[in-house]
């Protein structure tokens, strides 16, 4: 409680000093050489505050806040299972892996983001381009724990298993799913923040929708109030949807011994 | 003509294992060469060694889990092929924690019920009573993470046994514990083994304990080329208390005279561990 105090009073400084640096004739100019130079550059808090009161109020965020999500959860869901799905195949199967694996390197240390231009000629100027993008960024995060996940189950665990009488089918979903299970929450928070940058830099290089739409159209008239207030939104976003996996994996990794917890006899 | 009763339980017979070197293939590693053994029906064998002697290995073949070069595993008559997946009959107790740290106990202990596609209820039912069999009644809601290591030994225990294999295979699986822990799960063990004797094949480096658990102890040289190179029979009374048995002359008969086979080899081992 009380460091949460302590945030909430670290973050009004941080508005306060904004205010103060950026308010036109407030302290005399030490950097630009006009008065209200520093508010045209930085913007100012009460003015982005008011830009986010009427976004809400009049409701004209919605549609572009509900675009941007879709993509990003759409970006998540497919990347994320695409995923799991080629990574437990590639990871079980040797031959499959060797084949590939040059492949996969490079398509891994390719910057992904510079093909956002060719998504937006195959998929049009809608949503499905961002979630294109959305889907190759969160995919390889997803693919890489994956396949590391069940490359590192125990050998002892699957003969264990195996003795029981486990089939191959009932090994993959006893043995390797839940261990590769782990690998993955460890990436969700990563992989939901990766859909989220694949959606808004899809906006911001053509659309007619979304939350990075708006910042593109606030750019163009040197509206930097609306830019921030953008940003601001966005990172609240961002937040909720972290927190929102951080509830998902509290949930389903009760299993999982935590940080400094000893062991009860 | 030999009648079933007379047809072991476990027949391993002239197993060799060579394992390819992994930088050079020519300098195989023969871990075990030659070796026979049997396990009769009912019947509780210790198989000692040096560390390091390849008796997991030994013991990963008899299981199914590893294919020899060259031998045969006959299982009540039966070949054991590579080909048909692991010995059925079987029931392994590993060395290591083998627990799926994902599980609950009560899952944990429902595994092999559950793969064999017993309805969850009737499996759930059989799991609370081993539970309570070896002695974790109520702990069945907890995680391996949340169980000190001779709780997870006796769940392991119960994983095992509630299959009601008709062998079983046990891999050093109390080396983990203290020496207290350690008795009192031996005990448990014979205990649980008296209900329904099955056959056992029990892998230990420790000769007081495989003297105290077993009908019968079998030697096993140092590695490379491991081969069984005693066979003692243990005719001490049971019902049997493995910590008052330790002081009875008989016992340390037995021990003097297995020890005696045993002590070259554990030195031959020690002397090559320490050239590497």
């Amino acid at each position: 409680m009380r460091l949460r105090i302590l945030q909430l009073l670290l973050l009004g400084l941080l508005i306060v000093a904004w205010y103060v640096m950026t308010a036109p004739g407030l302290i005399p100019p030490f950097y630009f050489d006009k008065a209200n130079r520093a508010a045209f550059f930085f913007g100012e808090p009460q003015k982005v505050f008011w830009v986010i009161v009427d976004w809400f109020a009049s409701g004209e965020i919605f549609p572009h806040l509900g675009i941007t999500l879709l993509e990003t959860a759409l970006g998540f869901t497919i990347g994320a299972a695409a995923g799991l799905g080629i990574g437990l195949w590639l990871a079980l199967s040797p031959t499959a892996s060797a084949i590939t694996d040059p492949y996969i390197k490079g398509f891994n240390s390719m910057p992904r983001v510079v093909l956002a231009p060719i998504f937006a000629v195959w998929f049009g100027l809608g949503i499905w381009s961002k979630v294109a993008l959305g889907v190759t960024l969160v995919f390889f995060v997803v693919f890489f724990n994956v396949y590391q996940g069940v490359r590192e189950v125990s050998p002892n665990l699957i003969a264990n298993a195996r003795m029981l009488g486990a089939s191959q089918r009932q090994l993959l979903r006893s043995i390797y799913l839940p261990s590769a299970m782990s690998w993955v929450f460890a990436s969700l928070h990563n992989a939901v923040g990766l859909a989220f940058v694949g959606a808004v830099v899809g906006e911001y290089l053509g659309s007619s929708m979304g939350v990075g739409y708006l910042i593109l159209q606030a750019e163009g008239t040197f509206d930097i109030n609306t830019v921030f207030a953008g940003i601001l939104v966005l990172t609240a976003c961002a937040l909720v949807l972290d927190s929102l996996v951080g509830v998902v994996e509290r949930r389903l990794m009760t299993w999982q011994p935590k940080a400094g917890q000893t062991e009860k006899v | 003509m030999t009648t079933t009763k007379d047809v072991p339980a476990l027949a391993l017979a002239d197993i060799t294992c060579r394992f390819a070197a992994r930088d050079d293939a020519s300098k195989a590693y023969t871990a075990v060469a030659d070796a026979t053994l049997n396990v009769a029906r009912g019947e509780f064998v210790s198989v000692v060694g040096p560390t390091g002697c390849g008796k997991s290995t030994l013991l990963n073949v008899a299981a199914g889990l590893l294919e020899p070069s060259s031998g045969t595993v006959e299982v009540f008559g039966e070949r054991l092929l590579a080909t048909q997946g692991v010995n059925r009959r079987a029931g392994y107790m590993f060395q290591a924690d083998a627990l799926m740290p994902w599980r609950t106990g009560i899952d944990n202990v429902i595994a092999g019920l559950e793969f064999r596609g017993v309805p969850r209820a009737e499996a759930v039912g059989q799991g609370e009573a081993w539970l309570r069999r070896v002695g974790l009644a109520g702990f069945g809601d907890r995680y391996p993470h949340q169980m000190s290591g001779g709780m997870r030994k006796r769940l392991a225990l119960a994983q095992t046994l509630i299959l009601s294999p008709d062998i079983l295979l046990m891999d050093e699986p109390f080396s983990a514990l203290d020496v207290q822990t350690r008795q009192l799960m031996e005990n448990e063990l014979l205990a649980l083994w008296a209900e329904d004797r099955k056959s056992v094949l029990f892998i230990t480096h420790d000769l007081e304990e495989a003297i105290a658990l077993s009908d019968r102890v079998v030697v096993l040289s140092a590695g490379p080329a491991t081969r069984p190179i005693g066979d003692f029979k243990v005719d001490l009374p049971r019902p049997r208390d493995v910590q008052e048995i330790r002081m009875t002359p008989a016992f340390l008969d037995l021990h003097r005279e297995i020890w005696a086979a045993m002590k070259e080899e554990v030195l031959k081992a020690y002397e090559q561990q320490k050239a590497i």
